[in-house]
């Protein structure tokens, strides 16, 4: 049984998971299922800064913070108990397409041909981790929510404000990807 | 009086954060600090679902982007579907939090911001193949260089707050 576990799952088991998280939420504590809001949060609590933004009493979103806290130690039982047995099966034009920009270690769910501590410093690290991470925070709290609390919470609920946002969070997406980010690797 | 000056910086309180904070749903009971345990839990089953499922791994969201494979759709998908069904069935039977609360929903505004905003997210999801969520499942899976884009992603949240006013919404 545990072997089964190990294998990397479905999307058929996967996806209805993660959509029951929904509903465990609300039932919980009548919360919205809501990620992003969580680095609002971090900013509220420690550099507010007396910007409006973040004046709030985020102690009362402290439920928000123990679930993202929550996720990390999900990610840590995952490594330490339930390992994959291989390695990450990518597709092939792919592995062809990051071969020729030097991405061959697919051992890892991040590129650690790219994504490490000795890669920060140069122009695609620095460009994917820092430029990358601010464009999520900013970007999120821009939109109002992130692929959790658009994509999945708004939907979920018929807001169609959630699905603008996440359809131009899949135009961002593609032409990331497809057009700016081999540029960005092959610097 | 004072219960008017309450009621008033409540209302305002609860605008601030609804301003677009995604959960403005709370409890009106007051708990003590262990009942956010259970969102302790859900967040751990919920991070050892997207480490296995795979979606917290850069090459996944650069096949998904690229059309070069199903997995990630079917995920988000199917994940709707079981949100959308379950909203229904909270709403059809009036079903209540485990505390007896009601469960409430509140309507979210069309602003430009979603478009804005939604596109430069997007930009960053597309570039550090992970949203919010996977990147604290990835530091917890041990690539610690990931709070590197945490922080950045805090910075970025910290200077929206800031110039949030000469945005356009």
């Amino acid at each position: 049984m545990l072997e089964v576990i190990k294998q990397p799952w479905p999307w058929y088991i996967a996806g209805p998971l993660i959509g029951l998280t929904v509903p465990a939420l609300l039932i919980l504590g009548n919360k919205s299922f809501g990620i992003s809001s969580s680095l609002r949060h971090a900013c509220a609590a420690c550099l507010p800064a007396k910007i409006p933004f973040f004046q709030y009493e985020w102690k009362k979103e402290t439920w928000n913070l123990v679930f993202v806290l929550g996720i990390f130690l999900g990610g840590m039982v995952a490594s330490h108990f339930l390992p994959n047995p291989g390695p990450i099966k990518v597709n092939e034009n792919l592995a062809r397409e990051l071969a020729a920009y030097g991405i061959t270690d697919f051992s890892a769910m991040v590129p650690l041909d790219i994504v490490s501590w000795e890669n920060l410093l140069t122009a695609p690290g620095l460009i994917m981790m820092v430029g990358g991470g601010f464009l999520v925070g900013f970007g999120a709290r821009y939109a109002g929510g992130c692929t959790s609390g658009h994509a999945i919470m708004g939907l979920s609920t018929l807001q169609w404000p959630s699905l603008v946002a996440t359809i131009f969070f899949m135009v961002g997406g593609f032409v990331m990807a497809n057009w700016i980010l081999p540029i960005i690797l092959s610097l | 009086m004072s219960n008017f000056t309450s009621e008033i910086s409540r209302e305002k309180e609860h605008e601030i954060r609804a301003t677009d904070a995604m959960c403005i749903n709370e409890s009106q009971q007051d708990h003590q600090w262990y009942y956010n345990l259970k969102y302790l839990v859900t967040g751990v089953l919920f991070g050892i679902v997207f480490v296995k499922a795979e979606v917290i791994s850069w090459f996944r969201i650069q096949e998904m982007f690229r059309l070069q494979s199903f997995h990630m759709y079917g995920i988000i998908g199917s994940a709707v579907l079981v949100g959308m069904l379950s909203v229904w069935l909270i709403k059809t039977f009036k079903i209540k939090t485990i505390h007896g609360e009601e469960i409430t929903f509140s309507d979210k505004k069309f602003n430009r911001g979603q478009v804005y905003g939604g596109l430069i997210f997007g930009l960053g999801w597309g570039l550090t193949g992970a949203c919010p969520g996977p990147l604290f499942a990835q530091i917890g899976l041990g690539a610690t260089v990931v709070i590197v884009t945490l922080l950045s992603a805090i910075a970025g949240t910290w200077v929206y707050g800031r110039f949030r006013e000469q945005l356009p919404h």
